[in-house]
């Protein structure tokens, strides 16, 4: 069933935006409109729909009009021309009552950057939409109790939102969503300011809650990868216009034209897949100021592992093994610092998961992922890049049956 | 050569104003100075010692992450205006400053939050407020007399003016630094202008109002001294009377009593927004 759908919609900043939309139907361009007339397109002629439990991704460069669209659904920015239909109804011609009520109903919404209300609780930041439906007291606890269990926030009802990481803090987000029980849910760049690691489980997650929910998902992202791996559908937008929407495996293979094909070439499968997709948090840490041989054959025994990464000042210092680490207790060692080998390959996580192959063998120990500020990321073994690598070639065997 | 008339334009409005509304401000007058009356007699009512005690207490209890400073400063510094013999013009000057700073509140907040939500109110009323703050303060005290009568309202009014401007300003700044994706939030989650007021922007802005309230408040302060020359009576009337009988003495005594209760009054206010936050 459609839930979504969007005819013709335009969006023009400026002093005469109808005059703005006349001039795109004449085939100007947005930037001709701005030298001419000095007003900003948002949007032009935007057409596309959304069915029922569907995940559709609009992506684009910034600056293409991807958030500003995502705006004029829920009517955040109100469009200029052009209609809106929500589960039917063409929001754009609802009074501002009624389109309170629509967003309530239909429309939940999470932000960017979060945008929780930093004098509330994470309970009460939850219970927000249905405190202004003006649901009674009691119920909307339960729901808000119920949508922080779902996002795994259970046990942190009373913590504030500054008293949480970026990636609970995005959970709080979607539970406000989740909470008000929308049957559509747009998300602006919702995983965008999270770290690579933590947006992957927050991806993961978000599609395992979309099995069960089934909703209507309208995702803003500009990042590929994440288009591909959330996006039933992708719509690819530049300069406020739509260039192209369909299948990952459509557009991927027959690109509409060569702002796609550019925007797409690098997704040959094994370069998409970098050191980032397929790296695992590092178990354990050893810190070089404080630990020594001890601590070290501590931590190894519990994680049974034969070696430990050593940080220092959070950034990388070297590995330290376990036979060395027995020989520096034998000794009476008080500290690391003699036997740290920095000897580790160290890749960044852009680094292209066929590059790792050639590396992978070249030492006992993983491969370490470090960022440009020096910080351990994530660390690289054989088992987490072949499953890694195995997880994101699903679709790509598809897309060669299908050459 | 021809002089522009612009005294004789505000003489003659003040002069109309008063020859057809000053009934009004007459009454205003008669039921704030019995309000006045009451609120003094009733600070004189306790024995000094205990009200000593009772606000030292107060401002050591506000203030009491921060240590005891402040309660012990309170302690010594009213038994100072105690011993010095001024402890009725004290209370009667906080009176002044109390009341004052209730009416600057109930006018100055609402104004701010229209300006924050308001952009041509605001654009009307920037003006108007830096006109306020740059007349000089005695200027007040002239209009106030026909109006009110010599005495402690017609000190009031001039204080109001006078104090009015930070809390309307610092009001309309802490909405309007509430974040724009924090209020696009609450717009998506469909809140009407007034939950938005509620819900958000006034709890968000409320250390920055705090800031605004304190400083309306050392205004008001230094203005009940100055409206002590149309009869505001209290510290004020001391160093006046100081300043006609050139008592360097008095007037320096009476002038540290301000001081005193300038800085509790601030400190404690201070502690009420930071809290907040």
């Amino acid at each position: 069933m459609e839930k979504v759908r969007v005819e013709n919609l335009y969006k023009v900043f400026g002093q005469n935006p109808e005059k703005g939309v006349e001039l795109l139907k004449q085939g100007k361009t947005k930037g001709e409109i701005m030298e001419e007339t000095g007003m900003g397109v948002g949007v032009a002629n935007a057409s596309f729909y959304a069915n029922e439990g569907e995940i559709v991704v609009i992506m684009g460069l910034s600056g293409s009009g991807k958030s500003t669209l995502i705006r004029l659904i829920n009517r955040l920015i109100d469009p200029t021309a052009g209609k809106v239909f929500v589960d039917g109804k063409d929001i754009t011609k609802l009074s501002i009552d009624e389109l309170r009520q629509c967003r309530l109903d239909h429309l939940g919404m999470v932000f960017q950057n979060f945008a929780l209300f930093p004098h509330r609780t994470v309970l009460q930041n939850t219970e927000f939409g249905l405190e202004v439906k003006r649901i009674d007291p009691e119920e909307r606890t339960k729901a808000a109790l119920k949508a922080l269990e779902q996002v795994g926030l259970k046990g942190w009802e009373d913590s504030y939102p500054d008293q949480l990481s970026g990636g609970m803090q995005q959970r709080v987000g979607l539970a406000r969503a989740l909470a008000l029980d929308a049957d559509i849910m747009l998300m602006d760049e919702a995983f965008s300011a999270l770290d690579p690691l933590i947006r992957r489980d927050m991806q993961d997650e978000l599609l395992a809650l979309q099995e069960e929910m089934q909703k209507t998902i309208l995702f803003v992202s500009h990042d590929l990868d994440e288009a591909l791996k959330l996006g039933d559908r992708i719509i690819l937008m530049k300069d406020g216009v739509i260039v192209q929407q369909g299948t990952a495996e459509e557009i991927l293979t027959n690109p509409a034209n060569d702002y796609v094909a550019k925007f797409v070439e690098d997704v040959d499968m094994s370069k998409v897949i970098t050191a980032e997709n397929v790296m695992v948090k590092p178990l354990e840490l050893s810190y070089y100021e404080t630990d020594g041989p001890k601590t070290a054959i501590h931590r190894m025994k519990k994680t049974g592992s034969d070696y430990l990464f050593v940080r220092k000042d959070k950034r990388l210092k070297g590995v330290v093994t376990i036979e060395d680490a027995v020989v520096a207790n034998k000794k009476g060692e008080k500290d690391l610092h003699a036997f740290i080998r920095e000897d580790h390959t160290v890749v960044t996580p852009d680094t292209p998961a066929n590059k790792l192959f050639n590396v992978i063998n070249d030492k006992p120990y993983p491969i370490a992922v470090v960022n440009e500020k020096g910080q351990l990321v994530g660390v690289i073994t054989k088992t987490s890049l072949f499953t890694g690598l195995a997880d994101n070639m699903d679709w790509q065997t598809t897309q060669e049956g299908e050459e | 050569m021809y002089k522009i008339p612009v005294g004789e334009v505000i003489e003659g409005s003040i002069d109309f104003l008063v020859d057809n509304f000053s009934f009004i401000t007459k009454w205003i007058s008669t039921v704030t100075e019995a309000g006045i009356d009451i609120l003094v007699s009733s600070l004189m009512f306790f024995n000094p010692m205990v009200l000593i005690l009772i606000i030292s207490a107060g401002a050591w209890y506000a203030t009491r992450k921060k240590g005891y400073g402040l309660g012990v400063f309170s302690l010594l510094g009213l038994l100072l205006i105690w011993n010095m013999g001024l402890w009725e013009p004290t209370m009667s000057t906080i009176a002044l400053v109390l009341i004052a700073t209730l009416v600057s509140i109930m006018i100055g907040v609402p104004l701010g939050i229209m300006a924050a939500l308001n952009r041509t109110f605001y654009t009307i009323i920037m003006p108007i407020l830096d006109f306020m703050q740059t007349m000089p303060a005695f200027v007040y005290l002239i209009p106030a007399i026909p109006f009110f009568g010599l005495g402690p309202v017609a000190a009031i009014f001039s204080t109001v003016i006078f104090s009015v401007p930070p809390a309307i300003r610092l009001t309309s700044l802490g909405i309007h630094q509430v974040p724009t994706e924090l209020v696009e939030a609450a717009d998506a989650f469909a809140c009407t202008k007034w939950q938005k007021l509620i819900k958000l922007q006034i709890p968000i802005a409320t250390p920055t109002i705090m800031a605004g309230i304190n400083q309306t408040i050392m205004l008001a302060l230094s203005m009940v001294v100055i409206a002590a020359m149309i009869g505001a009576r209290g510290l004020g009337g001391e160093v006046w009377k100081a300043i006609q009988r050139l008592q360097p003495g008095r007037g320096f005594e009476a002038g540290l009593g301000i001081v005193i209760v300038a800085i509790i009054l601030d400190r404690v206010m201070q502690q009420f927004g930071e809290q907040k936050q």
